[in-house]
Formats: C-alpha cells, structure tokens, sequence
C-alpha cells in the first residue's frame, strides 16, 4: 500500500461554506470526531458573497408570515417541482436556525423594538429576509467559522478532495491532495458530508468563485449517487454586465426589495409585461400600486420587479433581445430616483462601494446596467428529507449541491436559510450513522491507488493541452449552447462539445512543481466540471417543457406530465451518464391545501 | 489594448522578481491581469482569490509595496508604462509566489473568548437597539485579509511578538464582543487577558490600509486599551478591589 498522510475521524465535512460548517458543528456537538476539509482558507466559501439575506418566517415585521406562507411561496417560485418534505422541514425550521445564528454572535439589523429586522426580497409575500445590509452572508459564514472554531473542529484549509473511497457499497473515506504541498492525504471516515457548494464556473458569465467547480456533484456521482433536476440552474437576473472584468457579478436582489426598478433603453418598467397568469392575481398592474406596496402590503399587490427570479432573468433576457437594452447588453436598474443617497449607503453599502470603487458609477445618482448570471445549481444530490442522506450509505449531501430543496427555481433568501437548516440535519444524519457503525469501514487500497494515480497524471500527459484555455472554451461552449434559453440542436452539439473537450483533458499538461500550483488543480478539476456539464446538458434535453431554471425555446409552456417527475442522472462506472424520468415524492393532503387558492 | 508592465515575485524565499508583459482590457482590475498571466504566461504562478469583489479577502498582496487586494485596484489607476510590482505579504512566512502562510491568523482565532448572551424574552426574541448593533456591525465588516495584520509593524519589525500579540484584527473582534449589548461572558476575561494591546502604539498603520475602513484604531483598540486602564490599573479601583476581595 502507498504510504500517503492519513487521518481518521468519525464524520468527514467536505466543504466549508454554510452547509459543511453548520454540519461540522452539530456533529461535533454530538461529540463526533469531527473534520472539516475546504479548498480555500476558512471563511472564504462562497457563501460569503451571499447578500441579501436569510429567509425565515419570523413574523417580525409582518405577524401574518407563518411557516405555511413560507413553505407555499417556496413551492410555487419552484414551480412545485420541489421535494415538499425538504421546502416544509426549511420553511418550519428556518425561524430557530436564524434565532441559533444570533445566540452565536450575528448582529443583524433591527427594527424599532428591537427585534431582527426582515426585508422583501422575490417571491416572497411578506417581508421575510433577516439581514445585515446587504452582507448577510459574511456575516452568517463568520459566525459559523467562529462557533466552529470554539468547538475545536480540525480544519483542513486548502486541501482538495478528488474521489469518495468505499468499501463495498459505503462510503470509507477520501483521497485528495494539500495544496501547500503537493502531497497526497487520506482521510479515513464513518460517515462524510458533501458540502462542497456550486457548478456556476462551467459557464462564461457567472457569479460563483473559482471553486464552482461541481466538485461535489461529480465525487457523488463517482461514488454512485442519484443527481436530481440538473437541468435547473438559475440565472440570476442582476448581474454587473460592465466593465468586462466584473461581467456577472452578483448585485443583490435588495436592490429592488428596498425600491429599485428595473428599465429598459425607453426608461419603461418593462416588468409589468413580463407577469406570468401564476403570479398574475397577487402583482400589481399599475406603478403607483407597485410603489404603494413598498409602503403598505395591505391593500396593495407586490411589484413585478420582485417576481422570481426566473420570471425576471427571462423577462431581462426578452429586452435585450428585442433591442431594448443598455449599452453594454443588460437592462437599467434604478433606485437613484427611487430613494435617496442615506438611505441607499445604508441599506445597500457594498452596491455603492462596489460600483464605485469598480465601475465608477454613483448608485446615488446613475442607473446601474444589469443582465442574467449564472448564479446557483437547484439541481444535485438526491437526498432524504429528514437526515441528509444519499443512495450511497454513509454519504450525506446539504446546502447547494444537494438537490430537491427549491424544485426548479429557488427564492432569493432560501438558500442561507437552506444551508443551515439542511446543514444541521446532515450533521445529524452523518453523526448518527457513524455510531452505527461497530468499526471504522475498510479502504481498499487498489482503489485508493487509483485514485492518487488520478491526481498525479497530470504530470505525465503529453502536455499540449493548457487547463486554462479548455475550461474556457467549456464555459463559452455552455453559456452559448446551454445558457438561459435552450433549444435540442444547440444541446445536442453542446453534447458533442463537451466529448471532444474530454477527448482533449486527457492532454494536458501541468508546468512547474506540486507546491501550491493553480494550474495542476485546475487540470483537475476539468474532470468534474466535464462530467457536470454532460449531467446538466442530458437532463435538459430529457425536460421537454419549460420550468423555473430550465426554459426550452422548442418548448415554451410547462407541461403537466414533467410536473409529476424528477429527471434522474447517473453515472456508470464506465464514466456513461444516463437520465430517467422517476415520479416526484407525493405531497400529503394537508399540504396541498394550501394550494387550492391557486 | 494596453500592455501592463508586472514585475511579480515568484518563487519561495530563494526567488526573485520575474517581469512580464501582458495586455489587458479597459476597467480590468490588478487581480485580472494577474490571471492573464496564470493563464498565458505562467500557468503554476500562485495567488489566492475567491470573489473577486473585495467581500472574501482572499488575494492580499503588496503592490508598489502597498498592502492592499488585487481585486479592488483598478489598472487606469497606474501611468501608462509604469512598471507594476506586485509581492507577498510580508509579515507571515512565504509559501509561493503571491501565496503565504497565514495560520498564525487562524491559530490567534482560537484564544479568542466566545460570547454567552442572556436568555431570550419569553417569545424567544432576542430585543437590542439597532443603535447598539452599529459598533459591533462596524467590526463585523471585517474580511480577514488579514492587510492590518501585515502591515502592523508590532510583528512587520518585530517577528517574535507574534506569541504575545493578536493583532488588529483580533482587537476589533475583542472589542465586537466587548461591546455586545447581550453578552454576559467575554468581557472582563478578554480586557484583562489584553491579547498583546499593550504593544500597539496606535499608529493607525492598521486603519489606514484597511480596505473595509473599519475604524480599528479609534474605534476598537482605544476603547479596549482604556476599559483596560479604567479595571486594571486604576488605583482607585485596585484599593477597592483589595478591601472587598473581588475581581
């Protein structure tokens, strides 16, 4: 057997955004031997870029938000397609997990009582977004580090995982390398937590970091793990489309929540021809109700700039097309002549810094120019509701590479609140399987063998192929034939891209040595970003109707039928990935109650 | 398209400046430019990033012997031609390149107190004034770039401090906690352990480079260092502490 560093622990988190740390701190608290395994520095996680807020029916400011309101407009801005077990546990949940953030140390905004303050956000009927600013998600990722770190969690920062190990059917473990070194680590493990985030870096325009690789979702996939709605992959409709250099980057939906509206090139608020017969009866249909409505919810129908953001980026995408956009190829977002500069330096500080200091334009007084992103995967592992836990024994999934949880199109704000809640229940679920077991599971070593073969053979490849250039020619091949609108020709030569782009990767070639090199990792990470995309692209052409994240331009309307079922993916060991319709967990009678309105 | 200039350290300690040329595009920022460069000229050249928006603090580096985030600094700020050089933070041991180790940063993070709040009201809310949250909000901006630390020249000059002395950071953290309205726990413990504050001359170094402008000086490290003096070493209070056995 290779002699590699090794380390054995009861529960192994893999990824330290929201999920994996939440995870990492129920398991410990349960007084598992813990590890938290993170390809960046702690604290650096993606979740960190979160903006917003954390939605969780407090009823702080609108007493008539209930879990039931939460849970109905969660399911609808997911276009039912959402496992309702997982959107009802969230919506229940949510409210303790935000009141556990600040027994922790957050320090959210407050409203004239005292108590934590909530804002509207997309989808949402009541005001329902705890916050801070609009840096939420810096302050939920420190908190969690913090009471991580209290716990005395070992922390494995920049080390990277590239295979699930197994004995027999269960998870055993993980082979990946440090980056610091170069060298191979073994991770021995009862039970690990995939929390390992997103796969926006398989396209052009995006919002995620460099580690939106899907990583996670291909280690699942590897290991054998069922992989739901991949075909659902948001677009998030306000993205900086200026200057280049920040092409994509997130402008939080609380600009329109706090007032902002979005313009075409006429100066007209073009959403109010973009409301869909679903949302028809609860949107206003005027501007002075729309602008009544910030003041008063009561009496008044909510904005269509607040439709999901689904609804939103189509509606952005329509403008552009039929040459109403700005300058640079987006739409305007307005609250300069909406609000005034105190108030948008408080309510919205890193917008106006980061406009500022970026693209030198004063949100105080100039329009920003926005378009579609690629933003967050509702797509992923499937997993049980209550627990966390795959089709593979002993693999747990939460957070976003998990999917289920926001159907076909997720509310802005859920996702905080998704982390946490589901993080914790993974932490459960892993925590309890790992006492389960008598003795730690077996690592085979041929496995493990192949696996660091793996992650070395980018030092013998022939070396033509530079990892840069392919991962970009990936995500130009995506945005333009796997993008926002979809058609079956452009997904079926996509299809045959991502094979040639395969074809290539086994070429590559790695300069210099094993000690914190990017383009080694990157050579790595080609792999999972491949098998991702192919995922993704064969599940969108199995959907042949138009839902939330997916919208075929062969098949415009939704279709009853695709409403009752999941597209299914799997990986076979020979690397053939294959998609399957299987029918959607059915919701109970009380439940669908709440819909009868409809 | 212009031509930036880079002069970029590579290499550990036995390395040296590498120059290169390398065209970028209009609003690019440092950190774009860098990336270029990985991926054309020098694809094992290492640099930490994540956001690329100044919200992480990932890809502090000295630039024009500046600490500052390559992602925050725009290229039409540097005069065409002018050579650009870009090294490591100085202050913590170098690994590669534009990387360093900072495991100090998170090895202070654990001598840090936690905080125990009193009991929520009976309808499990938690009330503090927004008024209250505003200074703790203020420390909690911070993205550990860990820039103050780098520059604060308590350890910069003075490597052997580093077992005695938290940093910057690490005093808006204390003094986050110290001013939690709710907090039962931390307070005393975190004054009278003083974290190296001591050592800290308030040459504001650290609020100047700070790229989130969090006030750490006059905002933090003064507060703490005078809740120090006022329990401490006040003789009033030391007397009273004498006779009455407390504290």
């Amino acid at each position: 057997m290779a002699e590699y560093e090794t380390h054995e622990y009861d529960v192994l988190v893999i990824g330290a955004g929201g999920a994996g740390l939440r995870a990492g701190i129920e398991a410990a608290e349960l007084g598992l031997r813990t590890a938290i395994v993170c390809k960046s520095l702690l604290g650096k996680a993606h979740t960190v870029m979160a903006e917003g807020g954390i939605a969780a029916a407090l009823g702080n400011v609108y007493p008539e938000d209930n879990w039931q309101v939460h849970f109905r407009d969660t399911m609808r801005g997911g276009k039912m397609l959402n496992n309702w077990r997982m959107a009802q546990l969230h919506a229940q949940e949510a409210p303790d997990r935000v009141r556990e953030l600040e027994e922790w140390g957050s320090l959210f905004d407050r409203t004239d009582d005292g108590r934590i303050l909530q804002r509207d956000f997309g989808g949402h009927r009541f005001a329902r977004l705890a916050h801070v600013g609009d840096r939420t998600g810096l302050e939920m990722i420190r908190t969690l580090q913090q009471k991580l770190v209290s716990l005395g969690v070992d922390v494995f920062a920049e080390y990277t995982v590239n295979r699930l190990l197994k004995d027999g059917d269960r998870v055993s473990g993980a082979l990946g390398y440090r980056r610091q070194s170069g060298e191979l680590v073994l991770f021995r493990a009862k039970s690990v937590v995939l929390a390992t985030g997103g796969l926006g870096k398989i396209w052009s325009i995006t919002s995620n970091s460099w580690e939106g690789t899907g990583d996670g979702h291909a280690l699942a996939m590897y290991a054998g793990a069922d992989m739901i709605d991949m075909e659902c992959v948001q677009f998030h409709p306000t993205g900086m489309v200026w200057p280049p250099s920040v092409r994509g980057l997130l402008i939080t939906e609380g600009v329109r929540g706090d007032g902002g509206t979005l313009r075409n090139n006429t100066g007209e608020r073009f959403m109010f021809n973009y409301v869909p017969p679903m949302f028809a009866a609860e949107t206003a249909d005027t501007e002075a109700e729309a602008d009544a409505w910030y003041e008063n919810h009561e009496g008044n129908r909510r904005t269509p700039d607040l439709l999901p953001r689904d609804e939103v980026a189509r509606a952005i995408n329509s403008e552009v097309r039929a040459g109403r956009g700005s300058p640079h190829g987006g739409v305007y977002l307005d609250i300069a002549s909406r609000r005034n500069a105190d108030y948008i330096k408080r309510r919205l500080p890193s917008m106006y810094h980061q406009f500022m200091e970026l693209a030198g334009v004063d949100i105080t007084k100039e329009s920003m120019e926005v378009g579609p992103t690629c933003h967050y995967a509702m797509g992923g592992v499937r997993v049980d509701a209550e627990t966390g836990a795959t089709n593979v024994p002993g693999l747990f999934a939460a957070g976003e590479v998990a999917g289920g949880m926001h159907g076909s199109n997720r509310l802005g704000g859920n996702s905080l609140s998704d982390l946490v809640v589901f993080g914790r229940r993974a932490g459960v679920g892993a925590s309890e399987y790992a006492q389960s077991l008598e003795a730690m599971p077996a690592v085979d070593d041929a496995a493990s063998s192949e696996a660091a073969a793996r992650v070395l053979a980018p030092y013998d490849g022939s070396g033509r192929e530079n990892a840069y250039t392919l991962h970009k020619d990936l995500q130009d091949l995506m945005q333009a034939k796997v993008g926002i609108i979809r058609t079956e020709s452009d997904m079926l030569a996509a299809i045959e891209g991502i094979d040639e782009l395969r074809e290539r990767s086994q070429h590559v070639g790695v300069e210099g040595g094993r000690e914190y090199n990017p383009g080694w990792h990157l050579a790595l990470d080609l792999e999972h970003m491949l098998t991702v995309a192919e995922t993704i692209t064969r599940a969108a052409l199995e959907r042949k109707e138009s839902r939330g994240g997916h919208t075929r331009e062969d098949f415009p309307g939704t279709n009853a039928e695709f409403g009752k079922v999941n597209v299914v993916g799997r990986r076979a060991p020979d690397g053939t990935i294959t998609v399957t319709q299987e029918p959607l967990p059915e919701m109970p009678a009380e439940l669908q109650r709440l819909f009868e309105e409809d | 398209m212009p031509t930036a200039h880079l002069r970029v350290w590579r290499g550990d300690n036995d390395g040296e400046y590498v120059e290169y040329d390398v065209d970028y595009e209009e609003g690019m920022v440092v950190l774009d430019v860098v990336h270029r460069l990985q991926a054309t000229q020098a694809g094992d050249l290492a640099v930490r990033w994540n956001c690329k928006a100044g919200k992480c603090g990932s890809c502090s580096a000295e630039i024009n012997g500046k600490p500052q985030l390559q992602c925050m600094q725009r290229m039409e700020q540097y005069a065409g031609g002018e050579t650009i050089t870009i090294a490591p933070l100085k202050a913590f041991p170098l690994i590669r390149d534009l990387v360093t180790d900072v495991a100090w940063n998170y090895a202070k993070a654990k001598t840090i107190p936690t905080l125990k709040l009193t009991p929520p009201d009976a309808d499990g809310n938690r009330r503090m004034a927004q008024i209250d949250m505003d200074r703790g909000q203020e420390f909690r901006k911070c993205i550990e770039c860990f820039i103050c630390q780098d520059v604060c020249h308590v350890i910069r000059d003075h490597p052997d401090n580093m077992d005695d002395f938290a940093g910057p950071r690490f005093f808006i953290r204390l003094a986050e906690i110290a001013m939690h309205p709710l907090d039962t726990n931390a307070k005393r413990d975190t004054v009278q352990h003083g974290f190296g504050l001591d050592y800290c001359n308030i040459t504001k170094c650290c609020t100047d480079v700070c790229p989130e402008g969090i006030h750490i000086t006059d905002n933090a490290i003064i507060p703490l260092k005078e809740r120090r003096v006022d329990e401490f070493h006040d003789p009033l209070r030391a007397l009273a502490r004498k006779l009455t056995g407390k504290g």
